[in-house]
């Protein structure tokens, strides 16, 4: 992908995207963490 | 301290001891010759390294595993989780000692100790980033003196005084939350001015948040792990409160860092993201990040995790351990190891053996403060004069 980025504009499309999908997974993930760290507690 | 007998007027000649004074008296000198001969005479600073394990260690480290004392005490007193109160004074202690400590390396690497007000009295130099961490860590120190002073306090039996320092329990809390959250963000601030020299993996815009969030990670991580020293040691010191919340201490605060573990592993994913580093990853810069961050930071945090979900304290309590390396070498790399990581290897810094002589004299002088304090005052036990004051 690096070899497709010429412009700031390329550079921004590119890293928001892939931040983006970061915190999709992040807040995917957080809920069954927290589920993984609390489904034993009384 | 392998024996109580140190602890309780036994014998002085205890290996701990005279492995203590070994490195109390090899200090004392190394200190001498670095006040009357300069940096040069005992340190491998250099104008290309002038910031080294004085201030990576030292500092950096000491401030961040010092961070136990507001997060401990917003625990108890701003979330009312009561469940955490003896974990306070410890907790306390710790950072105040800790933070003493720091200021006190730093004389040696700053010289001319008279000069220490200066910031605050001949030029202030107020738009500095060091200016912040110097003022907040100066008032934080003085927060912290006050919080503990109420164990010698009632060690000295001074009720009325003590009962006035008490009344301010909640303002100092407070206080020392945004001290902290001033200062444990500013030393990551103060790297942001070398975006060439600090290696891009390590580098982020986002190196104050890391920073902050790390500091109560490695607060969180240090209570436990301190927590299990004074079990170890100082078991017949402690009262029956203590004991009995001992275990609660270790899962609330085993619980908080492994979601704080994952949280801090996901926004320097975004660090990555945002900057578009993963190339970096596969070079050999890349497999030390790897070892920092999967070793030393997912690993406790799977741990942490699956010691709360079994209720197994002595996981959590090796965790700590891990958790404290992690911050430990997190603090080395962006100080000493990835930073001018583009010099030639003749140019690269490594500490000298004085330079290491004196962390481990100011870390034992640390440790046999805190026993001094333990095993004289009111920390591990409630004062019988006060029981179920608070």
């Amino acid at each position: 992908m690096d070899g497709n980025i010429f412009t700031l504009q390329d550079f921004m499309f590119f890293t928001k995207a892939i931040t983006y999908l970061v915190i999709v997974a992040a807040l995917i993930a957080f809920p069954a963490f927290w589920l993984f760290l609390t489904d034993r507690d009384e | 301290m392998s024996d109580t007998k140190a602890t309780t007027g036994g014998s002085l000649f205890t290996p701990f001891n005279m492995v203590a004074g070994l490195i109390l008296l090899v200090g004392g000198a190394i200190t001498v010759l670095r006040f009357t001969g300069g940096l040069g005479a005992v340190t491998n600073l250099s104008d290309y390294n002038p910031w080294g394990l004085w201030i990576g260690f030292d500092l950096l480290v000491g401030v961040a595993l010092a961070a136990g004392g507001y997060v401990t005490s917003a625990a108890c007193y701003i979330f009312g989780l009561k469940r955490f109160h003896s974990a306070v004074r410890p907790a306390i202690l710790t950072g105040f000692l800790g933070y003493a400590l720091v200021v006190f390396a730093l004389h040696y690497d700053v010289g001319r100790p008279w000069r220490l007000p200066y910031p605050f009295i001949v030029q202030p130099g107020t738009t500095s980033v060091l200016f912040e961490v110097g003022a907040c860590v100066a008032l934080y120190l003085t927060v912290l003196f006050v919080e503990y002073s109420t164990a010698p306090l009632e060690w000295l039996g001074f009720k009325r005084a003590r009962n006035l320092v008490v009344k301010l329990t909640l303002v100092l809390t407070i206080f020392g939350v945004v001290l902290s959250t001033l200062h444990q963000s500013s030393l990551g601030a103060l790297y942001l001015i070398a975006p060439s020299k600090l290696h891009p993996l390590w580098y982020s815009s986002y190196l104050p948040v890391y920073f902050f969030i790390s500091s109560i990670i490695a607060g969180m991580s240090m209570v436990i792990f301190e927590g299990t020293m004074s079990h170890k040691y100082f078991h017949d010191k402690m009262d029956e409160a203590h004991l009995k919340e001992a275990d609660g201490v270790v899962l609330g605060f085993g619980k908080a860092a492994a979601f704080l573990l994952f949280g801090y592993f996901v926004i320097k994913l975004v660090g990555l993201a945002v900057d578009n580093n993963w190339h970096h990853l596969a070079t050999g810069w890349g497999l030390w990040f790897l070892v920092e961050m999967l070793g030393f930071v997912l690993l406790p945090c799977y741990l942490y995790a699956v010691g709360t979900r079994d209720k197994n304290i002595k996981m959590i309590r090796r965790t700590s351990l891990i958790a404290v390396l992690g911050i430990v070498l997190n603090r080395l790399n962006i100080s000493l190891v990835a930073f001018n990581y583009h010099l030639p290897s003749s140019e690269r810094y490594f500490p000298h053996w004085m330079e290491i002589a004196i962390s481990l004299f100011i870390v034992t002088i640390g440790v046999l403060v805190f026993r001094f304090v333990v095993t004289r005052m009111p920390i591990l036990y409630e004062h019988p004069d006060y029981k179920d004051a608070h």
